[in-house]
């Protein structure tokens, strides 16, 4: 398939790579795993399997060869030859099909898979894009006009096409797309007693606005400043997706997957690993309330929700094997 | 070799990492302790981690809580279990005999049109930028870890005379460029915003992709620096 126009940022995502942090190289990977999965699950691929990362505006793609893909995460009200298609359905295109992202109905991301996978060299084990490094995915950048990405896949799919135009697969899965919600549970970080007891109050019950200042690093908020009881300054240790650290300033940055892999900002709180699709899928402007749980609580939701992605991967293997 | 033994507490970082931290403290025999269990978790290969991650004076382990929890008992965390099997863990030796520290020489070129904080910071040090220099390459540094950046050394420590606070507002920063921040010093392998004082420039690549370590330094390794001139650098 070929970009035949550039999106803002588009990329090459995967799980992300591990391994490698010591050496000071962010993880990267999709933004929002989640969908990630979904995606790969409606096509029966692993679901960690490279998919591209779309934001709006988004890239237009063209087919350049028959195909069977998936969109899942934010709704950019997506089309192809101009007519819409549904989210969360696998799509039978044919050659020279393009297919283009209108407006941001809903969510920050979108996710393209492809049955089989995009054929990209891993780098130090992933497919993600890391463009500190320059290196991963696509050529270590962003997607651009002209790209080629070939498929893994050598199946062809034109017996799937009765006609010229594309096809929707009859089904769909329950993604429990919950980008509707605002709350966001998290874990007490290290540092978060040295919040005073007004401040944690403020961090509990008010609301807190991701500002302009949101992108695969991390999130800004605009908060009121939030107090903060002396104590000793931190050396840098290291920090994850979704910890949230407090800044001089008492604002608040919640790190995203391209974050750093160290820092020395007081760790008030994590956003736990199940809502990191939810946070993925939030846009400047957006408001966020946390709230607390414990590490059971947050456990118990990643499991549900990857024994889901699970059983919806199972049965969409079994419902594909009708047709490929 | 007795191992000298550091206090340390196990904290989570979130719901699929943990730090084990052995005191806020920028110490050399801290790091050791931190290196030497680096090495010895990343050979024990235990099921369900991900990775771990050395930083100055603590170490994090990531883990896969989904795969953890297949095993676990019932009412107990992957937290709970991983945190106790890493206790178990502190109590043993590392079993490694003693560092394995590489010296690592550095070619840097300590020109003003290369470096635009070092006659300032001389000025403010009441020291040439000769002195400077000589300050600067007169130690051999330990890296203590990488981070901020890929293969972005953080080393230390510099003489008490060139220590300088770090800038208020990151400014950016060139490849290869060599600052002090504080008591470290370090050197930015990619272009980036930085408030590191820049006293210097190093020709050699810090990160090449196509090789298997793609940084050319790792934590526990020591460095020492050395001044070329602006003929040498260019042509090296």
């Amino acid at each position: 398939m070929r970009i035949i126009k550039a999106g803002i940022q588009d990329s090459v995502q995967d799980r992300g790579r591990y391994g490698y942090q010591h050496l000071g190289i962010n993880p990267s990977g999709a933004m929002d795993q989640y969908a990630m999965q979904l995606a790969n699950a409606l096509l029966g691929n692993e679901t960690d399997e490279a998919v591209i990362e779309l934001h709006f505006p988004a890239s237009v793609i063209l087919f350049t060869q028959p195909a069977l893909i998936a969109l899942a995460g934010a709704d950019l009200s997506p089309s192809i030859n101009g007519e819409p298609v549904p989210l969360y359905q696998c799509i039978v295109v044919n050659k020279n099909d393009a297919l283009q992202f209108h407006r941001p109905v809903s969510g920050a991301r979108a996710y393209l898979a492809v049955h089989g996978g995009f054929s990209i060299e891993s780098w130090l084990e992933s497919k993600s894009t890391n463009l500190k490094a320059g290196a991963g995915g696509y050529r270590g950048r962003s997607l651009q006009k002209g790209d080629e990405i070939e498929l893994n896949s050598k199946k062809d799919y034109s017996s799937l096409l009765p006609g010229k135009n594309f096809r929707v697969l009859p089904w769909t899965i329950d993604h429990s797309a919950d980008t509707g919600t605002r709350e966001i549970f998290v874990l007490p970080g290290n540092e978060w007693d040295r919040l005073t007891a007004e401040a944690k109050q403020q961090f509990t019950t008010t609301p807190f606005l991701i500002t302009k200042l949101a992108d695969r690093m991390g999130y800004r908020l605009g908060n009121e400043p939030l107090a903060m009881l002396p104590g000793e300054e931190l050396i840098s240790s290291a920090v994850s997706f979704g910890t949230i650290q407090l800044l001089p300033d008492g604002k608040l940055i919640i790190l995203m997957a391209d974050h750093q892999t160290a820092g020395g900002y007081p760790r008030v709180a994590h956003v736990i690993t199940a809502h990191h699709s939810r946070l993925a899928q939030k846009r400047s402007g957006e408001a966020l309330y946390f709230r607390l749980t414990d590490q059971a609580g947050a456990e118990d939701l990643l499991q549900k929700q990857q024994q889901h992605v699970r059983q919806l991967q199972h049965a969409c293997l079994f419902k594909l094997q009708q047709y490929v | 070799m007795k191992e000298p033994r550091f206090p340390y507490h196990i904290f989570p970082l979130g719901d699929s990492a943990l730090t084990i931290d052995f005191g806020n403290r920028m110490d050399e025999a801290i790091n050791r302790q931190v290196i030497a269990r680096f090495h010895q978790l990343r050979h024990q290969q235990l099921p369900g981690l991900v990775e771990v991650v050395p930083a100055f004076s603590s170490l994090a382990v990531y883990y896969d809580p989904v795969f953890i929890r297949k095993w676990v008992k019932e009412g107990q965390t992957a937290f709970d279990y991983v945190s106790t099997l890493l206790l178990e863990l502190l109590r043993t030796e590392t079993g490694i005999e003693e560092e394995q520290s590489r010296l690592v020489r550095l070619p840097v070129c300590y020109d003003p049109s290369l470096a635009p904080d070092l006659e300032e910071m001389a000025k403010a040090k009441v020291l040439s930028v000769e002195q400077l220099t000589t300050l600067h390459t007169g130690r051999v540094y330990r890296v203590y870890m990488l981070g901020f950046l890929p293969g972005f050394a953080y080393m230390g420590e510099v003489d008490e005379q060139i220590m300088a606070p770090r800038k208020q507002q990151p400014h950016p920063v060139r490849p290869g460029s060599v600052g002090i921040a504080g008591r470290q010093t370090g050197i930015y392998p990619f272009a980036s915003p930085g408030g590191w004082n820049i006293i210097g420039r190093t020709p050699v690549q810090l990160f090449n992709r196509n090789r298997a370590l793609p940084t050319l330094l790792q934590a526990g390794d020591r460095v020492q620096f050395y001044a070329i001139d602006k003929y040498e650098f260019a042509h090296y």
